[in-house]
């Protein structure tokens, strides 16, 4: 029974309602116990008040409206809350009594009577006596959106990475030659006997017979093919397996086979130099190696390291490779006058600095290193006779045309050397302009690509550092080009520049639209072959986009700016070369070092000395232009209507009469143009038939062209070769449903993956 | 004296009956054939012509609804087989051999929003606008019998969508919410909602079974698994999709079909952005479907027109129309990836080939040959401008035609626009926000552009 205490205003009532639900049902107001003794003292006081001027009878609402604005009076207003409790007599002692109690249960009451029950286990003890030490506050848990979203999230992950699984299938299914639809086709070819055997029954007599017997003598009906441990044997090795074992051991009895000739070869050639270029790749070799050594296996690598330090030490006590050997003085007297022994002194020298120069590694702890540098510079310069400087380092970094490369420097160069040459001659300005102009121009233009890979690579070595150079120099070239040209050429090459970008972006957009549409879609409709040929030949129906190349125009510009100056391009072109006088760089030259980039030009001249650049093509194009002058045909038959024989020549008549001239060809397009060979081969009736740009799949043209090039028909192939060739890329069987991918090809592939590995 | 004498072995040049085939000896040295390239591509040319003079891909109609077809559902177990559901509550189910409808019944009242064929193919599952979702048996009714539904379920809001499941007997509607369903209980067993209200299409990943992908009418396309007890992931877009469909040999890739004019293909994992945006139609694209190898998908488009796309190309191989054919509602591809069929506004249901030119039937070795030959010149040859345009000829009606171009001069003046003014497009008024009946269509938005855009369209 629930006993609803109330509050002790109204005491007969109070007295009344012990045990009694009736009345307890039409009380609304609860409260707690503790609260009303709280507010006993002060309620008891008002009450006496108001009950003097108030009639018994009232009835409860009016009462309950009156005891709250009582207790608003109090001044804090407690909330009136109600509590359903038990009585306390019938409570349990394991259940907390709320009449006689002091008020809340304290987690320190709960696990005071824990230590003395034995049930509890002791490691629940001690996390509830942490718990008790500890007081912090446990987090709210999170909102439900938050919760939801960590939830979905978490889901997300799951099936991503389910999913991903199947990227094995879809790549190898998307690099496939050929795909066969339905995945679950039967394999082809005949079916193992079993399975034949199962659906067939005995219907004649002899055959029942036959059966009979064979039940009656417990023999196997069907017999099986394979033994179980031939069963096992299968299973173990597939033949594809097995083929593929096969495969690997006779390659690699054959790499061994191929290895061993090899080296017998070798070790019977006696050739010194040959066992030198060897030795030198060896140990190239083994430097690479090393390195990844240091960081795999630094004993091996201590000792390997030892090795070379105590060769090294030979080499310095020998003074082998030095230029006090008998060859090498006999060298260096020769060496005035020889290209060759120059060569092969400073290959010596540079053998020698190699030997000697310590290896610079993480092992290496010794911290003599530049001292040593240093040194060894010293010792160079000591040995190295003044004549080396004369002619050009072969491996000297900033020197392009040794390296086929072209750096950027000569940007640099042509800024310096223009500054010079217009201090110096301001007579032959234009003239220089122009000369320095073409050549350079088309130096450049050649060795663009060169140049940047150069830069590239320059990059890369020198970090970030590097990168504000290029710039700088970049910076510097269009000075350069600036200072070069007169003041007309300044005015117009960013508009050539900028013209050139227009160029190049109008012919990226039409690629992109060639190559975004697959389809021409027009009003036309065909019906025959011929309609097929009234397809207009270009893309009309791509938006006309305005021309806005502005390249030709200024370039025109250019060109009668030029004439206006009255300078005749042809004799620009056949006057001499002015032969500039530039000192010669010294052999051993630093890249970091501004100064020896200045040189870059000179070393360029000095290459291209013996080239007459400008004869050689104005040569080639008199040879072009006469190659597509008429000429004469000799049709002449000797013996036809005279005599003919040894000795015998056909009349003058004759051979009037049979000589044809044929038609001048028409006028060359590059008439005018001296400085231009215009190729008159391109056929513009062909060029309708002909691949504009490379197609997307190929990267350079060459491969295009093979594959154009080698033919699918069985008019140039054999059968199977035709058959591999139009294999198509996917087969559908007719009628049959194909499903959607099952897991099964997930295992499949599985399988063929572990077979391949 | 010696004399040499010419000796030939008859062996080698007489065949041994005269059901052998005739030995033609050949060298095939290629310095002795030296025109092997401009042969072949003669050949080229002619088989890319004769492709274009038998692109033919129109194959039958089939007529007998009396209101526009809303859904289609391929049969799973015989490929003759064809259902469609009309805009009038009617089902039909067709054979497609005899060109014949073989049975009707009235299934709901109002439109059948969507139906599917059991995975057995036993039976199919429609839902309509009468709130309800009916199962019905594939048999038509004996003689005398009622056309009945086996089992009827009745729900508390429209249902817009349906697919069943691949392997197990559940299925999934979407309405207010995407329901995963039992077929045995009337109660959804499961209930997705992500603070949206309504749903236009739900589809099962074929692959991955348990997964499944819903787009909403808040722009949104959301992926679900079935185990889990919350959506996994929702992508937002500038305009509503109105179908999505999954590939059925690269389990997480999918095409959807959206309001502005454009199909996506995603890859599930990486919604941030489309593998691929497939351009080419005029018009709301109101359905797509895959096809069985997984290569290729068709669409179709409120613009009257159907394309096939590849599945990583930007623009559509082929496009499909005819005079009669209204706005293309749905569109399914054939399980043996050889046909594709159609339903439209004008209440009939269409049939092609999904290669234009391609015979049919069966066909002799040699014909075979001649086929896979004809198709590997016209794939090598096919970077020779001659051989392109004629390739890429297609008609197309005026309308679409002259749309299209005029969609080309605004998407050039908008990308001009857009780069020449890059800082200030913010001020710019977006294109026209009208519905695109007015002839006058909607720009396809770019990213990063604010606008507002009226994507609602009435279906019919």
């Amino acid at each position: 029974m629930a006993k609803v205490s109330k509050k002790n205003s109204h005491k007969k009532k109070l007295m009344v309602s012990c045990g009694d639900p009736a009345i307890s049902e039409g009380d609304q107001q609860l409260l707690y116990e503790d609260e009303e003794e709280e507010q006993g003292g002060m309620d008891r006081a008002e009450e006496e008040t108001m009950s003097s001027e108030e009639d018994e009878g009232e009835d409860e609402r009016k009462r309950q409206k009156l005891l709250e604005g009582i207790r608003s009076l109090g001044g804090k207003r407690k909330k009136a809350l109600g509590e359903r409790s038990e009585a306390a007599g019938q409570m349990s002692e394991f259940s907390v009594n709320p009449d006689g109690g002091p008020g809340k249960v304290q987690l320190s009451d709960l696990i005071g009577s824990l230590e003395k029950t034995p049930a509890v286990p002791a490691k629940s003890k001690k996390q509830l006596k942490n718990l008790q030490r500890s007081k912090k506050t446990i987090e709210s848990p999170l909102s439900k959106q938050e919760t939801e979203r960590i939830q979905r999230d978490m889901a997300f992950q799951k099936a991503a990475s389910e999913v991903s699984r199947w990227d094995g299938v879809i790549t190898q299914n998307q690099r496939a030659e050929q795909l066969l639809f339905p995945l679950n086709r039967d394999p082809a070819g005949p079916r193992p006997v079993e399975r034949l055997v199962v659906g067939w029954k005995a219907r004649t007599p002899l055959e029942q017979e036959i059966f009979a017997l064979l039940s009656a003598n417990k023999q196997p009906l069907i017999d099986p093919i394979l033994t179980p441990a031939e069963e096992a044997s299968v299973k173990a090795m597939s033949l594809e397996e097995a083929k593929i074992r096969r495969a690997e051991l006779q390659k690699a009895r054959a790499l061994q086979s191929y290895y061993e000739a090899k080296a017998r070869r070798e070790r019977k050639i006696k050739s010194k130099k040959y066992h030198k270029v060897q030795n030198k790749a060896k140990r190239k070799e083994f430097l690479k190696h090393f390195e990844e050594m240091v960081q795999m296996d630094p004993a091996v690598a201590l000792q390997e390291l030892n090795k070379m330090e105590l060769a090294r030490m030979q080499e310095r006590m020998t003074l082998k490779h030095q230029n006090s050997s008998k060859w090498a003085k006999s060298k260096a007297i020769m060496a005035k006058y020889d290209e060759e022994a120059r060569k092969a002194m400073q290959q010596q020298l540079e053998m020698n600095k190699e030997l000697t120069q310590r290896l610079i590694t993480p092992l290496n702890d010794d911290d003599d290193e530049e001292e040593e540098k240093e040194e060894a510079a010293a010792d160079e310069a000591d040995m190295l006779p003044d004549f080396v400087n004369d002619a050009v380092d072969g491996r000297d970094a900033s020197n392009p045309w040794m390296k086929g490369k072209l750096s950027a420097e000569p940007a640099q160069q042509q800024l310096s050397d223009a500054l010079t040459e217009a201090a110096q001659a301001s007579v032959s300005e234009e003239e220089e302009c122009q000369a320095g102009e073409t050549e350079e121009e088309a130096l450049l233009g050649e060795f663009n690509s060169r140049r940047k890979l150069h830069q590239a690579q320059e990059s890369d070595a020198a970090g970030g550092v590097l990168p504000e150079e290029v710039t700088e120099d970049r910076a510097a070239a269009v000075e350069s080009e600036a200072s070069d040209s007169d003041d007309s050429c300044l005015l117009e090459s960013p508009s050539i520049s900028r013209g050139r970008e227009n160029v190049l972006k109008e012919t990226k957009a039409t690629d992109h639209s060639e190559r975004s549409a697959l389809l021409e879609e027009r009003l036309m409709r065909i019906r025959t072959v011929e309609d097929l040929e009234l397809l207009p030949h270009e893309p009309s129906d791509e938006p006309s986009q305005p021309p806005t190349t502005k390249a030709p125009p200024s370039e025109e510009k250019h060109l009668g700016k030029r004439k206006k100056k009255g300078i005749e391009l042809k004799e620009v072109l056949t006057k001499e070369t002015k032969l500039i006088k530039v000192p010669f760089t010294p052999t051993v030259t630093d890249s970091e070092d501004p100064e020896a980039k200045i040189d870059q030009r000179g070393l360029i001249k000095e290459a291209f000395a013996g080239d007459d650049v400008i004869s050689d093509f104005l040569k080639d194009k008199r040879r072009k232009e006469d190659e597509g002058k008429s000429k004469v045909i000799d049709l002449t038959l000797p013996g036809w209507g005279d005599w003919g024989g040894v000795g015998l020549k056909p009349p003058k008549r004759k051979r009037r009469r049979f000589r044809v001239k044929s038609a001048p060809p028409p006028p060359r397009k590059d008439q005018h143009l001296p400085s231009v060979i215009i190729s008159e081969k391109r056929n513009t009736s062909v060029s309708l038939h002909q691949v504009h740009s490379l197609p997307f799949p190929f990267e350079n043209h060459a491969q295009f062209e093979s594959c154009i090039r080698s033919p699918l028909g069985r008019a140039w192939n054999t059968e199977r070769t035709v058959k591999k060739v139009t294999k198509p890329r996917v087969v559908t069987q007719l009628g049959a449903i194909i499903d959607p991918m099952a897991e099964e090809e997930l295992l499949k592939n599985n399988k063929k993956v572990v077979a391949s590995s | 004296m010696k004399v040499k004498v010419l000796s030939r072995n008859p062996d080698d040049y007489v065949r041994e009956t005269k059901h052998d085939i005739q030995r033609v000896p050949r060298n095939y040295d290629p310095s002795l054939h030296p025109f092997e390239v401009s042969r072949e591509y003669t050949r080229a040319l002619n088989a890319t012509k004769l492709e274009r003079v038998f692109a033919k891909p129109f194959l039958a109609s089939l007529d007998g609804h009396r209101d526009g077809v809303n859904c289609l559902a391929k049969h799973p177990r015989s490929l003759s087989t064809l259902l469609s559901g009309s805009c009038d509550g009617e089902v039909k189910v067709w054979n497609l051999t005899k060109h014949e409808c073989v049975r009707t019944l009235q299934a709901h009242e109002g439109f059948v929003r969507g139906m599917v064929v059991r995975y057995c193919g036993s039976s199919f599952f429609t839902i309509g606008d009468d709130k309800t979702i009916k199962h019905w048996k594939m048999e038509a009714p004996g003689y005398g019998e009622e056309e009945e539904p086996l089992n009827t379920i009745l729900g508390k809001a429209v249902f817009t969508g349906l697919d069943h499941h691949q392997k197990s007997a559940v299925f999934a509607t979407c309405g207010h919410q995407v329901d995963i369903w039992d077929e045995q209980r009337s109660t959804p067993i499961r209930s997705f909602t992500w603070g949206v209200d309504s749903f236009s299409s739900v589809r099962f990943n074929p692959v991955e079974t348990e997964l499944l992908g819903s787009c909403a009418s808040d722009r949104s396309i959301v992926l679900y698994d079935m185990r889990e007890s919350t959506p996994l992931k929702k992508v937002i877009m500038t305009m509503r999709t109105n179908t999505i469909s999954w590939n059925p040999m690269e389990a997480y890739y999918f095409t959807c079909a959206n309001e502005d004019y454009n199909l996506y293909t995603y890859d599930m994992r990486y919604l941030e952005n489309p593998v691929k945006v497939h351009v080419d139609h005029v018009s709301a694209v109101l359905d797509v479907d895959y096809s069985p190898t997984g290569r290729e998908f068709v669409s179709a488009s409120f613009d009257k027109t159907i394309r096939i796309f590849p599945k990583d190309s930007a623009s559509s191989r082929e496009v499909y129309h005819t005079k009669r054919m209204q706005h293309v509602i749905c569109v399914k591809w054939s399980a043996d990836s050889k046909y594709i069929l159609s339903g439209s506004d004008e209440m009939n249901i269409r049939l092609w080939k999904a290669n234009a030119a391609e015979k049919l039937g069966v066909l002799s070795p040699r014909e075979k040959q001649a086929i896979h030959y004809s198709q590997k010149l016209k794939e090598k040859f096919q970077h020779h401008p001659q051989i392109k345009r004629i390739a890429r000829h297609r008609h197309l009606p005026k309308v679409i035609h002259h749309q299209r171009k005029e969609l080309r001069v605004m998407k050039e003046a908008r990308r001009r626009k857009c780069v020449s003014s890059f800082f200030f497009f913010f001020f710019l008024s977006p294109g026209s926000t009208e519905g695109r009946n007015d002839g006058n269509p909607p720009l396809p938005p770019f990213k990063g552009e604010v606008a507002i855009w009226a994507g609602a369209r009435e279906k019919v």
